[in-house]
């Protein structure tokens, strides 16, 4: 990315795609995404929200970190980075992961792409180029921001594959869920993931930038055939907490940015001990790991369902009504299509376990008006909301 | 023979601080200042018809906020308006700007290293650990770690409490902070020599050291700690210079029934039976109280308005050999319009900062060498700001200040200061903003310059060290100004100190100043007027 003297006239960048943006936005509700002016709520949030669950919805990836990492020892790096086993993923496939700092806490979490033979693409949610340098040291590895080259656009929803077939992105049926294909748009070449952060069927669209509004204006010209609708960060909030995605910075802090001892978190604090591999080898933050195993689990990052309809917004959990407080939410929803309050929850444990009872105790207004109301919270172990069309395939026509 | 409760000499800014906490808790306090004017190096002045200059101190932000609530600040003046950049100039034609807007800060960060703009995310939540750590010690006396007095004991406890806060591999790493240099410090996040050379500059200013000496990386610390309205590490403008502070303070001072007497300067404090019982002016006159409150600096205090025989020689010792060497010079400078800096684009918001003009580590040390070697830097570090694009009240409508702190600047230079020398100086410092300002000559109406000579000689600063004695971990906590003196009480009963050479140090914070009152108010049996820190959590 270069950047002139003026760039200090506009805080925030603008994508390939803003212009597209630009003009469906009705709200003019933007914000900041990785100092990119991305829409909060490009039109209509039920809309939206019901594009990635009914129809087809398109968002903007590209403000979010890419990193190419090739050479040699990229595996072994990646390997040693990571907390997961990765040593098996092969070409043309993805896998999440998370990763941390010597503590054992949490730096940010993403997903490894495999390109190629030494070849790699990592994505993630914040700025790690600083970490992954300094993780380097001693491994061949090439590593490159790439988050500015590589337009990157989130199609997702049940007519998803319906939609990229129509607009010309043909060979895609056989793309199972995590598989990763070079592909065409028409002659324009287009890489894409059968990936997502909606818990729904949906496809991750890599390119180049120069040729992003092409593959956009390819694909919302078949909206005639199908209900296609541009997404902001609103609508994701809302689909994320219903499958049940956790966002480092947003509902933990991310150990890099901590400056309260005790601020940061485990894998295992966060809900994420699935993927850790304690047994793959030496990795960073291991030894701080397999520590923490040995002892009672202090807390927990919790899915939860809220009784009753109140907005849950930021509320304190109490371990009975009227109890002990014992965690706060982190982030919450409605979620229109199970008609219940979605959350997840910051839970401290008490002697390893999850309290027996949970309760939140819910501030909010009517007409300006302060009200306040208990509500049980009942905890979740699995994603709140996993549609089974998500994973078939092919992927059922439209 | 008038009679006070409680004499403080000098009305510098920690002086009036404290003479307004004894006033609000209702005792008949007198300050004696030796100077026409109060303020010390937290004044302003008129030296050109039409200017006002902040002659010393010209940036606001280790102030408490709990002092200025508890004295009422606000209705007595002043005004303490948030900065929006510094920035430093390259030789090259380019430069760094560092601004407040974190997304502006970011893309320029990138614009000169990519890995550096992430590494700032991990550089920024070090320092405002450390920042956090350390304003909890801010208005707290600090414990004296060999007493076994409940309080002694209480505060020591509260300051291994403060430091259990951390995480073991957090402590060690604070604790060589104090030992560090500031260059290694930054290399441990920053590759990048122009942003290496912005960021240290903060940590040299003041004091004997160079970027590379141990111990300057405490002094970033220093300078970032304080805050404006909760924006930790941000500075700001006093509206009206930072006469504007001592202004407010004397006036809420006033409001509580003090008294001040300016041309009164102070040669001896008046010792009988080890108790101090008044002071004595310059003029002869003698004025005696049950308290009297030294705000001078140690060194001064001890060698110069207290009489040999009434200390203990080890205490004398200590203040012949305290740390108080002068490094700085200041120009202010009156403009007749904005000076341009052809680096920046058109409509840059950078010249409402700081500026520097030393863009290598490199630079920043060679400065300093000069300053081991008696001479002022040849090619001086500067931060350099133009209030008057705020502040309405310090130029005339179109017309401009600016004011520019030096380092380095000998305490004497070989053959000692004349005013062709300082004049000499003045001109290596005018030549360099010329550089990057072709027409900054052109605007100049009248300068004052001041070095170490003239900060002693007008503000009574020892050597000219703005800090009232260097900030190095042996000279601070428990140790400032010397061990067993911490808790602002001198070698006889009844006097105190309250400058910046008593914890937490120098920078117009206010705190030496509330500090010592608390302590007088306890001796006294008197209930506290002096507010608590406002926490963080
Ligand atoms: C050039 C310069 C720039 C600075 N820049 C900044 C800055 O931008 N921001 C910041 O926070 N800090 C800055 N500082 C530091 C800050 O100004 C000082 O640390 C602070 O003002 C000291 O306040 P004080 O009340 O402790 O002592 P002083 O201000 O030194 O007050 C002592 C007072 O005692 C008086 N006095 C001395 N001898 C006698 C006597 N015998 N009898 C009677 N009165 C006497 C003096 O005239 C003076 O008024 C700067 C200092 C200098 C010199």
């Amino acid at each position: 990315m270069k950047f002139d003297h003026t760039h200090f006239r506009q805080a925030l960048l603008r994508t390939p795609f803003h212009d597209r943006f630009v003009e469906l936005s009705t709200t003019e509700e933007w914000m900041a995404w990785n100092t990119y002016k991305v829409p909060r709520v490009v039109d209509k949030l039920p809309t939206e929200y019901f594009a990635v669950r009914s129809g087809c919805a398109v968002m903007d990836l590209t403000p979010m970190e890419k990193y190419r990492i090739s050479g040699r020892g990229a595996r072994d790096y990646l390997d040693r980075l990571v907390t997961r086993d990765i040593s098996k993923l092969k070409a043309g496939r993805v896998t999440y992961v998370v990763w941390c700092n010597d503590e054992g806490k949490v730096i940010d979490d993403g997903t490894v792409f495999q390109l190629g033979e030494n070849d790699y693409r990592l994505c993630a949610q914040h700025h790690q180029f600083d970490w992954l340098l300094m993780s380097a040291r001693g491994f061949d590895v090439d590593i490159q921001v790439e988050t500015h080259d590589v337009a990157a656009l989130a199609v997702q929803g049940p007519t998803s594959w319906s939609v990229l077939a129509a607009a010309g992105i043909s060979n895609l049926e056989q793309l199972k869920p995590f598989g990763i294909a070079d592909l065409r748009c028409g002659d324009i070449p287009v890489t894409v993931s059968r990936t997502g952060y909606t818990g729904d069927l949906g496809y991750e669209l890599w390119m180049d930038p120069a040729n992003a509004l092409q593959v956009w204006d390819a694909i919302f010209s078949v909206q005639g055939q199908y209900d296609i609708h541009a997404m902001g960060l609103s609508a994701l909030e809302m689909v994320r907490i219903e499958a049940g995605f956790i966002m480092p910075g947003f509902d933990f802090n991310t150990a890099e940015a901590t400056i309260r001892n005790g601020y940061d978190r485990s894998p295992f604090e966060v809900g994420l001990g699935w993927v850790v591999n304690l047994d793959k080898g030496h990795f960073t933050g291991r030894k701080a790991l397999l520590a923490e195993k040995s002892r009672p689990a202090k807390r927990r990052l919790t899915k939860i369902v809220v009784d009753g309809n109140k907005p849950v917004g930021e509320a304190f959990i109490y371990d009975g009504k009227n109890g002990k407080q014992t965690g706060e939410i982190k982030c919450a929803t409605w979620s229109p299509i199970l008609k219940a309050n979605l959350a997840l929850a910051d839970i401290e444990f008490i002697n390893g376990r999850l309290p027996a009872q949970l309760w939140a105790r819910i501030d909010y207004q009517r007409e300006l008006k302060w009200h306040s109301a208990w509500a049980e919270c009942h905890s979740h172990s699995k994603p709140f909301y996993v549609p089974e069309y998500r994973s078939a395939t092919p992927p059922m026509r439209y | 023979m008038n009679n006070y409760d409680a004499i403080v000499i000098g009305a510098g800014h920690n002086g009036l601080t404290n003479a307004a906490f004894l006033a609000k808790a209702g005792m008949r306090v007198l300050v004696v200042e030796k100077n026409p004017y109060v303020g010390g190096a937290t004044v302003s002045r008129e030296l050109h018809a039409g200017w006002k200059y902040s002659n010393c101190s010209y940036v606001c932000s280790l102030f408490r906020p709990e002092i200025y609530n508890a004295l009422d600040l606000g209705r007595h003046g002043l005004k303490v308006i948030p900065l929006v950049s510094s920035m430093t100039f390259k030789q090259d034609g380019d430069y760094f700007g560092s601004y407040s807007n974190p997304n502006i800060r970011r893309h320029e960060l990138m614009r000169h290293s990519q890995r550096d703009a992430d590494a700032a995310i991990r550089f920024d939540a070090d320092v405002m650990r450390w920042c956090r750590l350390i304003r909890g010690f801010l208005l707290r006396t600090p414990p004296d770690p060999g007493s076994f007095r409940p309080r002694d004991a209480f505060e020591f406890a509260y300051l291994m409490k403060k430091f259990h806060e951390l995480s073991e591999s957090q402590l060690y790493e604070f604790i060589r902070f104090f030992t560090m240099s500031i260059a290694e410090y930054l290399e441990n996040y920053f590759e990048n020599e122009t942003i290496l050379a912005h960021y240290s500059g903060g940590s040299i200013i003041g004091t004997g050291l160079g970027v590379y000496s141990p111990g300057t990386a405490y002094v970033l610390l220093h300078h970032a700690m304080g805050d404006v309205d909760g924006n930790v590490g941000a500075w700001g403008f006093a509206r009206g210079g930072m006469g504007a502070v001592s202004g407010a303070l004397a006036s809420s001072f006033q409001a509580y029934g003090g008294e001040i007497r300016t041309d009164a300067e102070v040669v001896n404090i008046n010792v009988s039976g080890n108790r101090a019982t008044g002071v004595e002016l310059a003029s002869g006159e003698k004025l005696s109280a049950r308290v009297v409150v030294s705000n001078l600096d140690a060194k001064r205090t001890f060698t110069k308005v207290m009489n040999e025989k009434d200390l203990p020689p080890g205490l004398l010792q200590r203040a012949r050999n305290f740390k108080i060497r002068g490094s700085s010079g200041k120009l202010n400078i009156a403009l007749d319009g904005m000076p341009t800096f052809p680096s920046l684009p058109k409509d840059s918001s950078l010249t409402l900062g700081h500026m520097h003009f030393t863009d290598t580590l490199g630079r920043l040390e060679k400065a300093y060498d000069d300053w081991k070697d008696d001479r002022w830097s040849a090619d001086p570090y500067c931060d350099t700001l133009i209030p008057s694009q705020y502040d309405p009240s310090l130029a005339p409508p179109g017309k401009h200040m600016m004011t520019v702190f030096v380092q380095y600047c000998p305490v004497e230079p070989e053959g000692g200061w004349t005013d062709e020398k300082r004049d000499q100086f003045g001109q290596t410092v005018i030549d360099q903003i010329a550089d990057y300002s072709p027409d900054f000559k052109d605007l100049l109406l009248h300068a004052e310059i001041r070095t170490p000579r003239e900060l002693e000689d007008e503000v009574g600063l020892t050597e000219g060290n703005i800090f009232q004695g260097e900030l190095t971990f042996d000279q601070l906590m428990f140790n400032r100004p010397f061990p067993g003196y911490a808790q602002y009480r001198g070698p006889v009963k009844g006097m105190y100190m309250c400058g910046s050479s008593t914890h937490p140090g120098g920078g117009v914070m206010g705190a030496p100043g509330a500090n010592a009152a608390r302590e007088i108010l306890r001796d006294l049996k008197k209930p506290d007027s002096t507010p608590a820190e406002f926490s963080d959590d």
